[in-house]
């Protein structure tokens, strides 16, 4: 049976929410890991300060920072949600929380770059 | 012409038949699936009653989307000549386009959503305050008439069938607004056990297709504030 169109505003906002946290979940480890690295073998961790000049991963990290923002504001537009009096302003509010997260990643990646 | 196919058979054991319907000005899908039953093919089951959106009796798949059969125009829907039409969503099909409305009806009994009175039936009837806000918030959902759209376009029902859906667990929030109400903590409880309102996604589905413009999933983030609210007071009071 064909499922029902999910293209609107607050589904999407809910996949986004969704890819995002397991995305970050997924790069956590690997950033502790590197991070445990400027104790156990610090020339290592030079190595890959040293890959994080190149412009691709340059972009990944906009990427990184957008995951990371649009996940947070999400996560605080859900928590009004629930504790806080209804508001209807739902599309409105899920489009803001993605709008900052491009603005603050947009604003890291010209200063990267 | 429009070319018309139309799921048939249950759930264990579906088809699709195809008919060529004709086309006519101000068609319902309603009028679509009666035409295919009188003139071509008497077996085809379906459900409806009042046909004027009223009795919520006659909601199905149209294209995918869930909608009530007698209040959606084919020119609205049509795609490309076509219509694909098959039973409501998450539901068990007793054959063709009826469903079985069991599960559904079996889910409003269990989050405790109806009433329990304040009063016997020879006392008068307990005023009630149409301004007051509690009123007001119950007023937003009553006009549900149970046609079972938004638990077929919900996702979170799809993916685990105890959850109670967003029709049930409106009703309930209705309820723990009416101060006619007498099982306030009933309710909190039966909502707030394993497929209760905490379950939802707030995906939106069900105010995205509920026909009578209503928005359950407002509904279901109150009923999350409530029972939190008295889940902390339990605290606080042990």
């Amino acid at each position: 049976m064909k499922q029902p169109p999910r293209s609107h505003p607050l589904w999407l906002a809910f996949v986004l929410h969704r890819l995002s946290g397991l995305t970050l979940a997924l790069f956590l480890p690997a950033h502790f890991w590197l991070l445990s690295q400027a104790i156990t073998a610090p020339a290592r961790l030079d190595g890959f300060l040293t890959l994080a000049e190149h412009p691709l991963v340059k972009v990944a990290e906009f990427g990184l920072v957008f995951l990371l923002a649009v996940h947070m504001f999400g996560g605080l537009r859900l928590m009004a949600l629930e504790f806080l009096p209804w508001s209807n302003r739902q599309k409105t509010l899920a489009a803001g929380a993605v709008g900052v997260a491009l603005f603050l990643s947009g604003t890291f990646f010209l200063r990267a770059i | 012409m429009l070319e018309v196919i139309v799921q048939r058979g249950t759930t264990e054991a579906s088809r699709t038949d195809r008919f060529d319907v004709p086309a006519r000005d101000s068609q319902t899908v309603l009028d679509v699936v009666t035409w295919i039953q009188q003139a071509v093919d008497p077996t085809l089951s379906y459900r409806f009653s009042c046909r004027v959106g009223m009795c919520g009796s006659c909601a199905m798949m149209i294209n995918g989307v869930p909608r009530w059969t007698c209040r959606t125009h084919v020119s609205r829907v049509v795609q490309n000549g076509r219509l694909e039409i098959a039973p409501l969503r998450n539901l068990p099909v007793i054959k063709d386009l009826v469903t079985d409305m069991d599960p559904f009806f079996d889910k409003w009994v269990a989050a405790e959503a109806r009433h329990h009175p304040t009063r016997g039936r020879l006392e008068d009837s307990d005023p009630i305050t149409a301004n007051s806000p509690d009123r007001a918030e119950a007023d937003l959902g009553i006009e549900c008439i149970n046609c079972g759209i938004c638990y077929a376009a919900c996702d979170t029902v799809a993916g685990n069938p105890e959850y109670l859906g967003p029709a049930a667990l409106q009703r309930a929030w209705t309820l723990l607004n009416d101060s006619r109400d007498a099982n306030r903590s009933g309710i909190l409880a039966a909502v707030s056990g394993k497929g209760g309102c905490h379950n939802c996604h707030s995906m939106g589905s069900c105010a995205q297709y509920c026909p009578n413009a209503l928005n359950p999933m407002r509904a279901i983030a109150g009923l999350k504030r409530e029972t939190v609210k008295a889940a902390l007071r339990r605290k606080r009071d042990a």
